[in-house]
C-alpha cells in the first residue's frame, strides 16, 4: 500500500525557477520505485545547480516505467531488472532504438532475528526455506525452533528478483508471511525470534542480524556489505537501469552525465545503493 | 396567481432533481456491479496459461494434453520424466524464453528477432523431450511443434483451490478458498468482539451514564472512528503483534486474532453510536409502562428497551461487520496474510480485501490476474450481501416476539 501511495501521489519536482532559455534542461523519468528515491535526489540537486531545468520524477513499477518508454510519455524509464524478453520485442518493433545505463547496484541481505544462531546459509538452503521444504531452523544449524518466513507482496519488484535469483524461479511456499512494506519486514523479524526475510542493504538496522550468503554450497560465505557489494563479491546484487531511446540522447546527456560523476555518485552511496564508478 | 404558479414550478423543480439524483445513485450502484461481474466472471473463459503465451513440445512427444496442476510440477520439476504425465520414459526438458541466448546469438536471432519463431521451432525439432513457455507470437504459424492444449479454468478450481499464486508463470493458480476463510474467520472474530463490548456501552451510554460523563464519552467514542485505518494497522504491528505472541507464546504474532482485534476496535464507534441512537429513540412512553408496572431500571432495560430497539441494533451490526469485511490497510499490516487454510485464530490469515488492495497495483489492465483481483471483489460482494440478507432475516422475527 505505500507503494501504491507513492505511485499514486505522483511526485512531481517542477520549478519555476525564472527563465533562463539556455541550458535548460526539461526531462520526465518514470519507473521502478527501488530507483525512485535515488532519481528523486539527484533530480533535486540537479536543479539546485542548473537553475532553470525541470525534471519529474514519477514512480508505479519498473513495468510502468517501460511502457511509458514505449508510448514516448517518459523521456527515461527506470527499472530494477534488466528488459524482459518481450518487452525488448515490443521496443524493437515499435522502432524504438534504446540505450541502456546502469546507474547504481542494490544489494539485497537475507537477515534474521538478533537471538537466532545461525549466521550464515547456503543459496540452497535460503531456496529450501522460502519453498517450505526446510521448516525448522535446527535443519541449518539453528535451535529447535519453527521458521517463520517473510516476503515482500508479489507486486514488488524485489519479490521477482528475490525469487528469480534464489529460488530459481520456484514459487513462494503459501505458508509465507507477505508483508506491504520493507519497514514492516525489519519490523517483524526485530519481534520474532524464528524469523527470515529479506531486504536492501540500505534498510539494514541493528535491530536484524544480517546473515552471510555462499553460492558455491559452504565453500565461501561472503556478508553482505557495501564493500562486498562494491567488489562484486557478494553474489545477490542487481543493476538498476535507466533506458532512453537514442534520438533522445542529447536531451538526457546532461543530466545522465551529472548521474555518473563523483558528486552524482556519491548521492547514490548516500542513498544506500552501491556506485557505480571503480 | 403568478407567484404561486412559480413556487409550484420551484417546488416541481426540486423534487425532479432529487427524483433525479436518487436514480442516478441506483443506476450507478447497480452499474458498478454489473461491471464487477462482468470483468470477474471473465476468469472462467481463459486458460490459466498467462496471455500472449503458449506452451510447446515437440512433435514427437505423444503428450500434448496436460492439466494446469501437471504443468507447474513440470516446471518447478516435481515432475522431472514424461512418464508422470502418460508420456514415454524420458527427461522432461524445461525452456523459458530467456533461455534462447543459450542455443542462439543475438545475431542469429536478427535484429528485430524475426528469425525467433524459426529457431524456437528448431530447438523444439532438436530436442523431443523438451518443454516450451513462450510467447504466442514466436509460435511458428505452420510450425513442426505441437501447442500443449490445457482446460479453461474451472469453477471448482477457484472456489475450492487452496493455492493463490496470480502471479505464477507459466500456470497460475487462483484457489479463493483459504483467502475467502481468512475474510471470514477474521469478521466473524471482529464481530464477536466488538458486538458485546459495542452494546454494553451503548447501554450505559444511553440508559446509565449522566449527562456529563455523556458528553465525555460520546465525542472520545466519535473521535475513535477519525483514526486512519492504516495508523490503527501500525499500532497494530508495533503494539498487539508482540503483544499477542508473548501471551500465547506463539512463533509469530501476526495472525487472524490480532486483525480480529483490530477490526473490532475499528468497528466498536459504528456499533456505539447506532445502537445508541436506537435505545434513545425507545418511546418514553414504554419506559414509563414498564417502570409503572413495577420493573426495575434493569429489567426495562433487557425486556423493553432492548427489544425494542433491536431493528437499530441490527443495522449497528451490520455496518459494524461492513467496515470489518471490507476493512484493508489495518489487515495488511497485522494478518501475516498468509494464503493458507486457516486452521485456528493464532495462525497467520489472508483476507481479500488485503489482496486486492496489495496486488491490484502491479496486475496489468485485463490480464487474468486483475479479472481472479475482480472475482475477488464479487466474492466480497456475495458474501456482506448474505450476510445482511441473513440479519434482515432473523432482526423481524425478535421484534415479533
Amino acid at each position: 500500500m505505500t507503494n501504491s501511495i507513492i505511485k499514486i501521489g505522483i511526485i512531481t519536482i517542477a520549478v519555476a525557477f525564472g527563465t533562463k532559455s539556455f541550458a535548460q534542461t526539461k526531462l520526465t523519468i518514470k519507473g521502478s520505485d527501488t530507483v525512485l528515491p535515488l532519481s528523486q535526489k539527484e533530480a533535486e540537486k540537479f536543479m539546485k545547480t542548473n537553475s532553470g531545468s525541470s525534471i519529474t520524477v514519477v514512480g508505479g513499477g519498473s513495468g510502468v516505467g517501460i511502457a511509458a518508454l514505449m508510448d514516448g510519455t517518459t523521456d527515461i524509464a527506470m527499472s530494477s531488472r534488466k528488459l524482459k524478453m518481450d518487452e525488448k520485442l515490443k521496443l524493437t518493433n515499435a522502432g524504438k532504438a534504446f540505450k541502456e545505463l546502469v546507474v547504481a547496484y542494490d544489494a539485497l541481505a537475507v537477515v534474521v532475528n538478533t537471538k537466532n544462531k545461525v549466521s550464515k546459509l547456503t543459496k540452497e538452503q535460503i531456496a529450501d526455506i522460502y519453498t517450505g521444504k526446510i521448516t525448522n531452523w535446527k535443519q541449518v544449524g539453528g535451535d529447535d525452533l519453527k521458521i517463520i518466513v517473510y516476503s515482500r507482496e508479489s507486486s514488488s519488484g524485489t519479490y521477482e528478483f528475490f525469487k528469480d535469483q534464489l529460488l530459481k524461479n520456484k514459487n513462494y511456499a503459501p505458508t509465507c508471511l507477505m508483508m506491504p512494506a520493507t519497514g514492516a519486514i525489519i519490523e517483524s523479524i526485530a519481534q520474532t525470534k524464528g524469523a527470515i526475510g529479506y531486504v536492501g542493504i540500505s534498510y539494514l538496522e541493528k535491530t536484524v542480524k544480517a546473515i552471510s550468503i555462499s553460492y558455491d554450497k559452504g565453500v565461501s560465505y561472503i556478508m553482505p556489505s557495501y564493500v562486498n557489494a562494491k567488489n562484486k563479491s557478494y553474489p545477490v546484487t542487481r543493476p538498476l537501469f535507466y533506458f532512453y531511446e537514442k534520438k533522445n540522447e542529447a536531451k538526457v546527456q546532461k543530466f545522465v552525465n551529472y548521474l555518473l560523476s563523483d558528486a552524482g555518485q556519491a548521492i547514490v552511496k548516500e542513498v544506500g545503493y552501491i556506485d557505480v564508478k571503480k | 396567481m403568478i407567484k404561486h404558479f412559480l413556487k409550484d414550478f420551484k417546488e416541481r423543480f426540486i423534487e425532479g432533481v432529487l427524483f433525479l439524483s436518487s436514480t442516478t445513485t441506483s443506476i450507478l450502484v447497480v452499474l458498478i456491479v454489473v461491471y464487477l461481474f462482468k470483468e470477474g466472471v471473465g476468469i472462467f473463459n481463459r486458460t490459466p496459461v498467462a496471455e500472449g503465451s503458449e506452451l510447446l513440445v515437440s512433435a514427437a512427444n505423444k503428450v500434448n494434453k496436460l492439466t494446469a496442476d501437471e504443468v507447474r510440477k513440470i516446471f518447478e520439476q516435481e515432475f522431472t520424466k514424461w512418464n508422470q504425465v502418460g508420456g514415454s520414459d524420458a527427461e522432461i526438458e524445461l525452456f523459458r524464453l530467456d533461455d534462447i541466448t543459450n542455443y542462439y546469438t543475438d545475431e542469429q536471432l536478427g535484429e528485430n528477432f524475426e528469425n525467433m519463431p524459426h529457431c524456437i521451432d528448431t530447438i523444439l525439432m532438436q530436442h523431443p523431450n523438451m518443454i516450451a513457455f513462450v510467447s504466442k507470437q514466436y509460435v511458428l504459424p505452420n510450425g513442426r511443434a505441437c501447442k500443449v492444449s490445457i482446460d479453461k479454468i474451472a469453477v471448482k478450481q477457484v472456489m475450492l483451490g487452496n493455492r493463490w499464486y496470480p502471479t505464477a508463470s507459466p500456470v497460475v493458480e487462483l484457489g479463493i478458498w483459504p483467502l475467502l476463510l481468512g475474510t471470514i474467520w477474521v469478521s466473524i472474530g471482529a464481530i464477536l468482539l466488538a458486538l458485546p463490548f459495542g452494546l454494553a456501552a451503548a447501554i450505559y451510554m444511553a440508559e446509565i451514564a449522566d449527562s456529563r460523563i455523556r458528553k465525555i464519552l460520546k465525542p472520545l467514542i466519535e473521535l475513535l472512528a477519525g483514526i486512519p485505518s492504516v495508523v490503527y494497522g501500525f499500532f497494530g504491528l508495533v503494539v498487539m503483534v508482540p503483544i499477542i505472541q508473548q501471551t500465547f507464546n506463539l512463533d509469530v504474532g501476526q495472525s487472524a486474532l490480532a486483525g480480529s482485534i483490530i477490526l473490532g476496535i475499528m468497528a466498536l464507534p459504528t456499533i456505539i453510536t447506532i445502537s445508541e441512537d436506537a435505545i434513545r429513540n425507545t418511546p418514553r412512553a414504554m419506559r414509563e409502562a414498564s417502570l409503572a408496572l413495577g420493573a426495575n431500571h434493569w429489567q426495562t432495560i433487557v425486556r423493553v428497551v432492548l427489544p425494542y430497539s433491536v431493528s437499530g441494533i441490527t443495522a449497528a451490526v451490520i455496518l459494524g461487520i461492513g467496515r470489518a469485511i471490507g476493512e484493508t490497510m489495518a489487515v495488511l499490516m497485522v494478518t501475516g496474510n498468509a494464503a493458507v487454510v486457516p486452521t485456528s485464530f493464532l495462525q497467520p490469515v489472508r483476507t481479500i480485501p488485503a489482496t486486492i488492495a496489495a496486488e491490484l497495483g502491479e496486475a496489468p489492465f485485463g490480464g487474468i490476474h486483475f479479472q481472479a483481483l475482480f472475482f475477488l471483489g464479487c466474492m466480497l460482494f456475495l458474501l456482506t450481501f448474505i450476510i445482511n440478507v441473513i440479519v434482515e432475516m432473523l432482526a423481524p422475527k425478535k421484534l415479533k416476539r
